[in-house]
């Protein structure tokens, strides 16, 4: 079975009286430990599609079933559940929690997600924070990293509750070409380690190159 | 748990002066509070103080419907030897009560021989009086070669400054006290100035002493008779308790018209200063509901400004799958914090205040006296309510904006700038 299964996706964002039609009728699956890219136009329904199978938004028809579950059918708190137990989150502008070191912020899903017991932390926060080559910076705070730096703690962060997906929307968007390939690579690595899913999107031809699948999106529809 | 509470704490330091201006705020409205109110409990229960154990004592028991025409000093509402001895009795069987006195309450004429005046008095059984109002003495001037243990002496009389002052009278002096009896008659007995008395708030404040003796006899009573009992107790704070205790037993000696035979009060029923106990409490209560206020609108005014700045961090921890609950209890968590810091604040610097005062003691003048000083205390018990009060508010006022962040969907919240 796939780990995503999209069945008819329509979403229609309707502002007012207009209504945008932003992914029309998307029939689509992804199997698991797959490395899929989203490319297309700006406005083609990218960050969309990446919502929905990323649980934060929920299609206007269709179906989507993630590792078996038919999240659209879910309500916020059980959604929110979910994206804690099976998805990853690694977003354009890193959205590391300012407050907190490069280890504390990859803590921050055991503990105030999982609920994972002080003595199991450290152990796995040390080993990621190793694999993803951060392990030396590991106590200062996201802005004193830079951009590369905080998104491979943010990678770190994604992996940490070894999620069975991970979304990035335009994960190198904010980077410079180096830093976004090394990212993109990066994120390979994790996944031929791990076996976990990543799906993201790209403008970037070099990072599409990257990618295993690539699935390309105009207008709302797949082509 | 703790780290919801490290994660608050970094946040509230984020914006260091923000944090810092709002708990000073919080600070400033605890500190009035303690301070105040430590004041004004420490006046009130000096004042207090002063009213019934220099002048009118914590209870009266009277015959019935003599309060009501008290301003008149009516003398046909006496207590006979025998109604007395009753009252004794029901008295001595409470342990609360430590003391009791009979007085007699009269006007009379009095005259330095040229001019003739109108003077309210109070006539003691000395010996009873100083247990019944132990600082009695503390506002009269005697003669300087006078035995201090002994307070008034039978043909002796202690007469109001102002009055003494209008007649030219001086210690040592002879008088003449005219008095009418409760038939009419006129009575006339010569006395000699022993003392002067300086005059405190209240119809009760302006009143001479003479002896129960001599006013027994200047009103020509055949048998002694008194007009009120004043009484104290070992614990003033059990008052209400006595005063209950008490007042039903008297309640149940009716006379032959199967009425109440007679009347107690307390001291607050008595004096007017009462009210001015009351309006300093009403006050206290108003400062607390100010700084209620200010901790209310100051903490909201802040919790609302960090959830609006901190969309697109809730939006992601949002989407990483916290739960609303825990995204909502941080919320709850900086608010409180930022009441806790400031009450502690708030409380050192209260205390330290009222520390300070109590060693630089501020002196004030209550009515002709000018040697009072404020020793503010603190009740530990309010000291806690008021802190719990901020706590409170604090969490109270973080509601609104931690439901809202926890309200927020993720998808919004990320696309924030
Ligand atoms: N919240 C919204 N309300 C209304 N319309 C929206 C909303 N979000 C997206 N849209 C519209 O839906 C369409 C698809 O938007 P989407 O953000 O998915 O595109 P994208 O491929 O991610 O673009 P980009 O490459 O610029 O990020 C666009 O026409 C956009 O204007
Ligand atoms: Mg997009």
């Amino acid at each position: 079975m796939p780990l995503v299964q999209i069945e008819n996706v329509s979403k229609i964002y309707q502002t007012g009286e207009v209504e945008v039609k932003a992914l029309s009728d998307i029939n689509l699956s992804i199997e698991k430990s797959a490395f899929v890219s989203f490319v297309g136009p700006s406005g083609s329904g990218k960050t969309t599609m990446l919502n929905m199978i990323g649980c934060l938004d929920m299609p206007t028809w269709g179906k989507i079933l993630v590792d078996g579950k038919q999240v659209d059918s879910f309500n916020r708190q059980k959604r929110a559940a979910f994206r804690g137990d099976v998805i990853g989150f690694i977003f354009q502008s890193f959205n590391l929690f300012p407050v907190l070191t490069a280890y504390e912020n990859i803590e921050y899903p055991l503990v105030m997600i999982k609920n994972e017991p002080q003595e199991k932390r450290k152990e796995m926060i040390l080993t990621v924070l190793d694999s993803v080559g951060m392990l030396n910076q590991k106590d200062k705070f996201p802005d004193q990293l830079s951009g590369g730096q905080k998104q491979r703690i943010a990678v770190a962060r994604a992996l940490i509750t070894q999620p069975k997906l991970v979304m990035a929307d335009e994960p190198t968007a904010n980077l410079d070409k180096t830093s976004s390939i090394n990212v993109i690579r990066l994120m390979r690595e994790m996944k031929d380690k791990l076996g976990t899913t990543f799906i993201f999107s790209t403008h970037d031809p070099r990072i599409m190159e990257e990618a295993e699948i690539t699935h390309t999106l105009v207008d709302g529809k797949l082509s | 748990m703790t780290r919801i509470f490290k994660i608050a704490l970094r946040n509230l330091l984020r914006y260091k002066r923000r944090t810092l201006l709002t708990s000073l705020l919080i600070t400033l409205g605890i500190v009035l509070v303690i301070l105040f109110s430590g004041l004004a409990g420490s006046f009130k229960t000096m004042m207090i103080g002063q009213i019934t154990d220099s002048n009118l004592s914590q209870m009266q028991i009277h015959k019935k419907g003599y309060v009501s025409s008290i301003d008149t000093m009516p003398l046909n509402l006496t207590l006979d030897t025998k109604r007395y001895k009753k009252i004794e009795q029901l008295l001595s069987s409470h342990s609360e009560i430590s003391a009791w006195a009979p007085r007699i309450k009269l006007n009379a004429m009095l005259s330095n021989f040229t001019d003739t005046t109108n003077i309210r008095l109070n006539a003691i059984s000395p010996e009873k009086e100083v247990l019944v109002c132990p600082d009695v003495g503390s506002r009269m001037t005697f003669a300087k070669n006078r035995d201090p243990g002994v307070l008034l002496n039978p043909g002796e009389v202690i007469i109001p400054e102002k009055l003494a002052k209008g007649m030219k009278l001086k210690i040592g002096d002879p008088i003449v006290l005219v008095a009418n009896n409760k038939d009419g008659s006129v009575n006339g007995l010569n006395f000699t100035i022993a003392g002067i008395i300086e005059s405190i708030l209240g119809p009760q404040g302006k009143e001479g002493y003479m002896h129960i003796k001599d006013a027994q006899e200047l009103l020509r009573m055949d048998k002694p008779e008194i007009i009120e009992v004043a009484i104290r107790l070992h614990d003033f704070d059990k008052l209400d308790n006595v005063y209950a205790a008490v007042s039903s037993k008297l309640a149940g000696v009716i006379n032959k018209k199967g009425m109440p035979e007679f009347e107690i009060h307390t001291w607050d029923k008595l004096s007017p200063f009462s009210n001015i106990a009351k309006m300093i409490d009403f006050m206290t209560i108003t400062m607390k509901i100010i700084m209620i206020a200010i901790v209310l609108i100051s903490i909201l005014n802040v919790m609302m400004m960090s959830v609006y700045e901190r969309v697109r961090e809730i939006g992601t921890m949002s989407a990483i799958g916290t739960s609303p609950g825990r995204i909502m209890s941080l919320f709850l968590a900086e608010g409180l914090l930022l009441g806790l810091i400031s009450t502690i604040v708030g409380n050192v610097i209260g205390l330290s205040g009222i520390f300070l005062l109590n060693i630089y003691k501020i002196s004030f003048a209550f009515g002709r006296q000018d040697n009072l000083l404020l020793a503010p205390s603190v009740n530990i018990t309010e000291l806690l309510w008021v802190s719990c009060i901020v706590l409170f508010i604090s969490v109270f006022a973080s509601l609104q904006p931690a439901y809202k962040a926890s309200r927020m969907e993720p998808v919004d919240a990320l696309g924030h700038v």
